[in-house]
């Protein structure tokens, strides 16, 4: 039959093979020794490329090792070669289940560098774009938590929702993954002519939806028992290890970038933070469906009122002027070419700018020594900042939990690894 | 007087009957609802998650030169996929042990085929003028057969798990053998209740006694109303109403035991593909691989079979007008000819089939359990509950009988 065995040519090779042979046949018993099993890079619980190297005693950990590292693009390092604007399309590659609140994120930084604030329209635009990117984004944790604790049925569910996010992403951005749709000081093109009435159309479809998904697992018994007491984080501990998100408000503080610091004119939005009790997966798993029904929340009201006028920062050195006008005067064609080819030209200094994003606090920290590109940029990507706790939180568990706990920490390698 | 011809098929009756019976059950109905059972699994969970699920697959008739292709909704799924299966690359990784190796995915499937021979799947036809029960063994010990034969099954996970020299595979092959054999005991202690009642091991006598006292999941199917000589309601019984209830719990208890037993959801813990990377399986491939998958539908089919038998009335229906002289709720005893004969096989498989969709829609809604709640339901749970329903079937018989 199909059988083969290698057969190895050389005699120093086989030597080797007998000796490890005669080793595996010499241990005595197994009892007392534990087995160390590595989870990842490619396993189906580590959505994407997380490894865990893990020691189990039985079916309990004893020990467990998070290795990140294996999706590293340097793109820290990219970003110090290139224009502001340049990099946008890398940020939809941070956390790819919600490119648009990466660009909303970077932009919003560069323009704290800059020092422009952006016209009322423009900022309900990035509003739209961050709710639907984090209802987009909790759909898929959401779904994929369920799936790893076995429930398959739900991220199906999910993904029906998420494709119609994607169906007004591609609307408003023409791209349905890499959406690149901002830039610095504004928007590549305004909202098209029916868009608002879809998101509304949306909102109100979304919530029966989730009322569903909401009766398959909120009350289910096996869910509860997988994933209630399961992987406990205190709030002290949350915020030692500076977990932001939903991780940190299911262990009970109620800690929202858009609360304590509000961007974007969040301020004048009614929501509230869900937030949890014990710290566990349900705390967590809740938050997240709470959180979606805030952000419809905040949907229907960035619809409701709408502003009108500019869309963009009125800054002619800094911001794309109009094609049509590219074409017919001389000013604006000399704009064009000097920020297509030296980049916005920046102040020097230092600026932090932090955005809640469905994964976490997502932090652009910008040097500038002034020019086009900057000095040094870091990335605070709470997916990284998350997965510290896995050391901690995965011992005493079992293997069944790892994967609870991994989904429950709803995590994107690409964000991780930058 | 050698009057061969005549009378070779009454003379060897007793081996070709049984033959045919096997080839037919096994190879028409068994093996192809196994085929069937695994498009179905796709088509219901498409049904199940808003998808459309396979529905391309035909015979490519436009290869042989015809104008079009034969599709029919993607009936012909099964058959491709069993191509794929046979024609992938049989490997053996180097570091396995070669004989349980091999070994593993026939014990898989074995047990699940050996052990539908006792359940009954139709009353009787006649072939040759002889009535032949359709059963392929009617032992008088059927369910020690069954519970003898399902024991040998969780040997193919366990010996895939370790024969594959793999990590993941042997965690798999570790909570298959617990969870196996915790259930066994579960399952065996609720049918004691069954075989209280019915007072035989059989699992035909099991189907008859069921045809004149009601099914045993629902003893009021035997009540039934004459109005001949006067309006009167038949068999109507103290013992039908008390011993529903411990009919019922053993029903549940079985069941479950059932899905444990064919490590479906929610009891699939030893293939996890999002715990153990598909568990026991890993590392194996081609026809092998494909082996457990049909393991696991015809332990499936079995364990429908086996419900159907012992709790739904096997192959009998309800129906009211068999009787002519009273409009009864009796269930046909089956006794009345061919028509009626294949009308019973019918309603068997028919029973199966509904109890196969049923194992499917529970699949694919609920999550699956961890280790050792599992192990906590098995034994703190169903064991008890599978002991106090004894005792209290005991109770209930030694009052009314």
């Amino acid at each position: 039959m199909a059988t083969q065995t290698l057969e190895i040519g050389d005699s120093q090779a086989r030597a080797l093979q007998a000796a490890r042979a005669a080793a595996d046949d010499a241990i005595p018993d197994m009892i007392g020794e534990k087995l160390i099993i590595n989870m990842g890079p490619s396993h189906p619980a580590t959505h994407g490329v997380l490894r865990v190297v893990l020691e189990l005693d039985g079916e309990v950990i004893t020990k467990a090792t998070p290795d990140v590292g294996y999706l590293h693009r340097g793109d820290e390092k990219i970003a110090e070669n290139m224009q502001y604007n340049q990099f946008i399309p890398y940020t939809d590659r941070l956390d790819y289940l919600a490119p648009l609140s990466n660009n909303v994120a970077y932009a919003c930084a560069v323009e704290k560098l800059m020092g422009w604030t952006l016209p009322a329209r423009g900022q309900a635009i990035r509003v739209l774009c961050c709710e639907l990117g984090r209802i987009s984004a909790h759909l898929l944790g959401l779904g994929a938590f369920a799936m790893d604790t076995g429930a398959m049925t739900v991220f199906l569910y999910t993904f029906t929702e998420r494709e119609k996010i994607y169906n007004l992403i591609e609307q408003l951005t023409g791209a349905r993954f890499t959406t690149s749709y901002t830039r610095v000081g504004g928007h590549t093109r305004d909202i098209p002519a029916d868009f608002l009435a879809r998101v509304s159309n949306f909102c109100d479809t979304f919530i029966p939806q989730l009322d569903e998904v909401d009766k398959l697992l909120t009350r289910n018994p096996i869910f509860i028992n997988r994933t209630k007491d399961i992987g406990v984080i205190s709030g002290e501990r949350a915020i030692a290890y500076g977990l932001s998100g939903p991780n940190l408000r299911g262990s009970g503080v109620a800690h929202d970038v858009r609360k304590t610091q509000p961007y974007l004119g969040y301020e004048q939005y009614e929501f509230d933070i869900p937030v949890g009790s014990v710290g566990d997966c349900y705390d967590r798993y809740l938050v997240r469906m709470l959180e979606m029904r805030e952000s419809v929340r905040i949907l229907r009201q960035v619809v409701a009122k709408f502003p009108d006028g500019p869309i963009n920062v009125e800054n002619a050195k800094g911001v794309l002027p109009k094609k049509e006008r590219v074409m017919k005067k001389m000013e604006e064609l000399i704009h064009q070419f000097m920020i297509v080819t030296e980049g916005i030209k920046a102040p020097p200094g230092e600026v932090y700018f932090g955005a809640e994003n469905p994964k976490g606090e997502l932090g652009f920290y910008i040097c500038s020594k002034g020019g086009g590109v900057p000095h040094r940029l870091k990335i605070r990507a709470p997916s990284f900042v998350n997965l510290s706790i896995l050391s901690e939180l995965l011992p005493g568990n079992m293997m069944s939990d790892v994967v609870a706990i991994l989904g429950s920490l709803d995590f994107v390698m690409g964000e991780c690894d930058r | 007087m050698l009057d061969f011809a005549s009378n070779t098929f009454a003379e060897w009756a007793w081996l070709l009957v049984p033959l045919i019976k096997i080839l037919v059950l096994l190879f028409a109905a068994v093996m192809p609802l196994v085929a069937y059972a695994s498009l179905a699994e796709r088509k219901v969970s498409a049904f199940m998650q808003d998808r459309v699920g396979p529905n391309r697959t035909g015979i490519p008739l436009t290869l042989l030169g015809f104008k079009k292709d034969l599709n029919i909704a993607g009936l012909f799924q099964p058959l491709a996929d069993g191509l794929k299966f046979l024609l992938k690359e049989d490997f053996t990784p180097a570091h396995v042990r070669t004989f349980y190796y091999w070994l593993a995915p026939a014990l898989a499937v074995a047990p699940a085929l050996l052990s539908i021979a006792v359940v009954p799947f139709g009353s009787s036809l006649s072939i040759g003028g002889q009535e032949h029960k359709m059963v392929i063994a009617d032992l008088n010990v059927g369910f020690l057969y069954v519970f003898a034969i399902t024991s040998i099954a969780v040997y193919g996970i366990v010996l895939a798990g370790w024969a594959a020299n793999s990590k993941y595979p042997f965690l798999g092959g570790v909570r298959s053998s617990a969870q196996m054999i915790s259930y066994e005991l579960s399952m065996g202690l609720a049918l004691i209740p069954i075989v209280m009642l019915v007072g035989h091991l059989n699992l035909n006598e099991m189907v008859r006694y069921q045809a004149q006292h009601g099914w045993n999941v629902f003893p009021f199917t035997g009540i039934g109303i004459s109005w001949k000589n006067g309006f009167a309601i038949t068999g109507f019984e103290l013992r039908n109403v008390l011993i529903w209830i411990p009919m019922l719990l053993s029903f549940v208890v079985f069941t479950i035991a059932v899905f444990a037993e064919t490590n479906r959801a929610p009891f699939d813990l030893p293939e996890s593909e999002t715990e153990l990377v598909g568990g026991y399986h890993t590392e194996y491939s081609s026809m092998k691989f494909a082996l457990f998958f049909m393991g696991e539908y015809a332990a499936m089919i079995t364990g429908c079979a086996l419900i159907a038998t012992i709790f739904l009335g096997g192959w009998g229906l309800p129906l009211p007008f068999i009787h002519d002289s009273t409009l009864t709720f009796k269930t046909f005893t089956g006794a009345d000819g061919n028509f009626w004969g294949l009308f019973n096989i019918a309603t068997f498989f028919g029973k199966v089939i509904v109890l196969i969709v049923f194992f499917m829609f529970v699949r694919w809604t609920v999550p699956r359990f961890r280790y050792d709640q599992l192990m906590k339901l098995g034994w703190v749970w169903m064991f008890e509950l599978a002991l106090a329903n004894i005792v209290l079937t005991a109770v209930i018989l030694a009052l009314v009988r």
